[in-house]
């Protein structure tokens, strides 16, 4: 035989790929230029690119943040950078940050804004974070009192007697509950606070002012404003609408004719009208409705329609939740003998919650966003408030600054907020 | 020894009424009803007193009082003298033409950023989703004053049109005018014999529909394929230019000419209109894009891969199998989007664009102060345009619907 071997018996050395094949080329023939029509689309991609930021960062960046009036600032840039250089003018934003999130709320109680807004985040960590213990949801019930007497200030007993009034409605229910039946501990619930609001709450309030006075200097709601006013009508509305839509979602299933038609009534109407037509409801309207001489402030009456138009969209969002629970947790419920709170409050509710966090979030960052309209019916919110900035004389005709600025905070906050509920919504994946 | 004993059936006793299944609902229900219409009573008459003590008792009389204020953009024939009535309804048209003209171009660019955000290219893909998330964690209000902005900004002004050396000029041949305060577009003239183009053109696109019907059964008969889209467009546009050349051109059009320090003739389109409609879509059309690609998304894989199986082209897939099933998860959602945009063209206000919210819900309620009939009006207007639209989608809806058993 002869020594020809038609096999390889020794290994070839390991050549790189073809550059074509490998690292950066590889990838931009594979994602920018696979084809003809791919490659146009590029181009024009990279053409709009740099299109938009050859005109927008040198406005950016050859800007002005140490002037006092808008003149001042286009005097300094074009000395800085030239004649006829467009730059942004931020020193508006400079002078005038702490009025746009502040509104012209009394610049030394700063702190109580900011107290309240940590508050809430402490407030709002047992709801969102299951790891936290239940007791501080105590606290989380007790914070809208907190946040009230912070932000108006005012006697401290005011809130406290409130919240007492709804401690005796408790009391009441156990001990007449024990006493006679679960009915009438039901009715004393209601019935009791109302008395005492209606006759007690106020003149407590008083006698305790006198006895220990403990208040803050009072704040009133014109001073409210920017992005503090937004928060506070957005976080409010969104959550006293929960309970309502609860309620609401719950009427809209219940096998009950009347209170099904008084739902379903009161939900497509909210949804079917823009939420300007309920502020000017708030604005004009809403007084008309109380018993004659009734004048309430205006914040009170925009977040009252503002939570109404939130709650008949939260009840959506929550049927959505209840309808995506299996029939057999329904069915379960029932053949453990619960009745239908019973069911409702320890089966149902706590599942259809979970499943809806991501688009109470989405509804949530959908009513912030929609907080803006309140400058319409003239309160000072960033837009507002950026329109009032406008008649200063030293900052007549400024436009891009303000809107860039109040843009970039809420794409912030949204941005943030949205990416949260997907990450909730991955979390709470309990499917297969 | 135990007795069983039956219930007994004849007694009624009122504890039944919270005890007994049977009647808790009745009485749940009644409580309800009494409680609700107490509720609306105490509200209705509270409003009866507070409007009595004002002196203005609720009445819809001042609809027919002339109006007298002016409105800049419309659609049918206003002017000052005319009735409260009058301005509504011409608010109310400037919003159906807002809406309409917003519905459709969101849905153009929605569906195609929608497409685009999918596509391969890595580029086009991250371009699209700053577009969708830079628009939709923005307040749409912002949107439309920045839209605004730009318009007053960018645009030049009537005046730079004029003189000789003019600083502006007019685009498309001479035909458009875009300006600071609107666009000035060519309006068309009809002369006798523009009826009979009309005629035409509306059978060519009868035709064009009954064409479509037949190459389809011609298609499932003999297994052809015509080139549906050329011929489709053929019967479109040729017999209508046939006819407008054959009867001597008897539509013509209106360009916009300067006249002073303004333009004249032609249609004009003012700057809110435009502003507003810009802002509404683009801002729209984020939200009908994440929709899309959802629904393109929602399509099972299997589906386009045993379409490829099959021997079919790209585009054919993606015609025929992927986009009629992602149109059953679209569709929903996109009625929702098109309810937001018309509630949100309301926002108009913010512009000075005169929509019924401007008019019967601004000045008219502001010259009568009648607050209350005002926004009953305003809200039952735009109550009754929502139901609409959400009847005729959910009609198509059902009707393209999966039929299952």
């Amino acid at each position: 035989m002869t020594d020809f071997s038609y096999v390889r018996t020794e290994m070839l050395e390991e050549r790189p790929a073809p550059t074509s094949q490998t690292g950066i080329v590889k990838w931009l023939r594979e994602n920018l230029f696979s084809s003809v029509p791919n490659a146009i689309l590029s181009i024009a991609a990279l053409w709009a690119i740099y299109f938009t930021l050859s005109h927008l960062l040198p406005w950016v960046f050859q800007s002005s943040w140490t002037a006092t009036s808008l003149k001042e600032c286009r005097a300094s840039i074009a000395a800085a950078h030239g004649e006829g250089t467009t730059g942004a003018c931020w020193a508006v934003i400079r002078e005038r940050y702490l009025q746009l999130i502040y509104g012209f709320y009394p610049a030394d109680s700063y702190w109580r804004p900011n107290l309240a807004f940590i508050m809430m985040l402490v407030a709002l960590a047992p709801v969102l974070f299951n790891s936290i213990p239940k007791k501080f949801m105590l606290f989380t019930a007790l914070y809208p009192f907190i946040a009230f007497w912070l932000l108006w200030g005012g006697s401290i007993w005011l809130p406290i007697s409130i919240v007492a009034g709804f401690v005796l409605g408790y009391v009441a229910m156990n001990i007449i509950s024990k006493q006679m039946s679960e009915l009438a501990g039901m009715i004393a619930c209601a019935i009791v606070p109302i008395l005492w609001f209606l006759f007690f709450a106020g003149s407590a309030a008083d006698v305790m002012q006198n006895i220990i006075p403990i208040s803050l200097e009072s704040v009133e709601s014109a001073k409210f404003g920017g992005f503090m006013l937004s928060i506070l009508i957005g976080i409010t509305g969104i959550a006293f609408s929960l309970p309502i839509g609860i309620v609401l979602a719950l009427g809209r299933q219940s096998d009950l004719m009347i209170v099904k038609v008084i739902c379903v009534g009161f939900i497509e109407f909210i949804r079917g009208v823009p939420l300007i037509t309920l502020l000017f409801v708030a604005s004009t309207l809403l007084n008309y409705f109380m018993p004659p001489g009734t004048n309430f402030d205006i914040i009170l009456r925009v977040i009252i329609m503002v939570t109404l138009f939130a709650s008949a969209y939260m009840a959506e969002v929550i049927r959505g939740g209840l309808a995506a629970l299996p029939k057999g947790q329904y069915e379960g419920a029932d053949s453990l003998g619960l009745d239908f709170w019973q069911a409702t409050r320890l089966i149902i509710m706590p599942q259809a919650l979970k499943i809806s966090i991501p688009n109470i979030v989405s509804s949530f960052i959908g009513l912030f966003k929609d907080t803006t309209l309140v400058s319409i019916i003239g309160l000072l919110d960033p837009i507002g408030l950026s329109t009032n900035i406008r008649a200063d004389q030293y900052w007549n005709g400024i436009i891009w600054e303000l809107y860039g600025f109040i843009a970039v905070i809420f794409f912030i906050f949204c941005f943030a907020m949205s990416r949260y509920s997907m990450y909730l919504e991955r979390k709470l994946q309990t499917g297969h | 020894m135990s007795a069983i004993t039956d219930p007994d059936k004849g007694g009624f006793r009122p504890s039944m009424l919270l005890y007994d299944t049977r009647y808790r609902s009745m009485t749940i229900q009644i409580i309800a009803l009494v409680g609700f219409l107490i509720a609306i009573g105490w509200l209705v008459s509270n409003t009866a007193q507070n409007l009595a003590d004002l002196g203005k008792p609720l009445g819809f009389s001042f609809l027919w009082e002339p109006a007298g204020y002016d409105i800049n953009q419309r659609l049918i024939e206003y002017n000052s003298q005319m009735t409260h009535a009058r301005a509504s309804l011409v608010g109310v048209l400037n919003t159906m033409l807002v809406a309409l003209l917003g519905c459709i171009t969101a849905t153009v660019i929605g569906v195609l950023v929608g497409v685009m955000r999918l596509s391969k290219n890595w580029l086009v893909s991250r371009l699209m989703t700053i577009y969708i998330e830079g628009f939709r964690n923005v307040p749409v209000l912002l949107w439309i004053l920045i839209t605004m902005a730009i318009f007053i900004e960018v645009f030049p002004q009537p005046r730079d049109f004029r003189g000789e050396d003019a600083v502006a000029s007019m685009s498309l041949f001479d035909s458009v005018a875009l300006t600071n305060r609107g666009i000035y577009i060519p309006a068309p003239t009809w002369f006798a014999g523009s009826g009979a183009v009309i005629a035409v053109f509306l059978a060519s696109i009868v035709g064009m529909v009954f064409f479509g019907k037949w190459a389809r059964k011609r298609q499932e008969q003999t297994g052809q394929i015509l080139p549906t889209f050329w011929i489709k467009l053929a019967i479109f546009f040729v017999p209508a230019i046939l006819a407008y050349y054959i009867l001597g051109k008897p539509i013509g059009l209106e360009y916009p000419e300067l006249k002073g320090f303004n333009f004249k003739g032609g249609f004009y389109m003012r700057n809110s209109l435009i502003a507003l409609w810009f802002a509404l879509s683009l801002y729209t059309a984020a939200f009908i894009a994440e929709t899309v690609r959802s629904g393109i998304q929602a399509v099972a894989k299997g589906q386009s891969e045993a379409a490829a199986a099959l021997g079919l082209r790209q585009g054919r897939i993606t015609s025929l199998v992927v986009l009629p099933q992602a149109l059953r998860v679209i569709i929903p959602p996109m009625i929702s989007q098109y309810l937001n945009l018309t509630k949100n063209s309301s926002l108009a206000i913010a512009v000075g664009y005169m929509d019924i919210t401007g008019t019967l819900g601004g000045i008219t309620l502001n010259q009568t102060g009648r607050e209350m009939e005002c926004l009953m009006i305003l809200m039952a207007i735009y109550l009754a345009i929502s139901l609409t639209i959400s009847t005729v989608m959910n009609w198509y809806n059902d009707r393209v619907k999966l039929q299952e058993r």
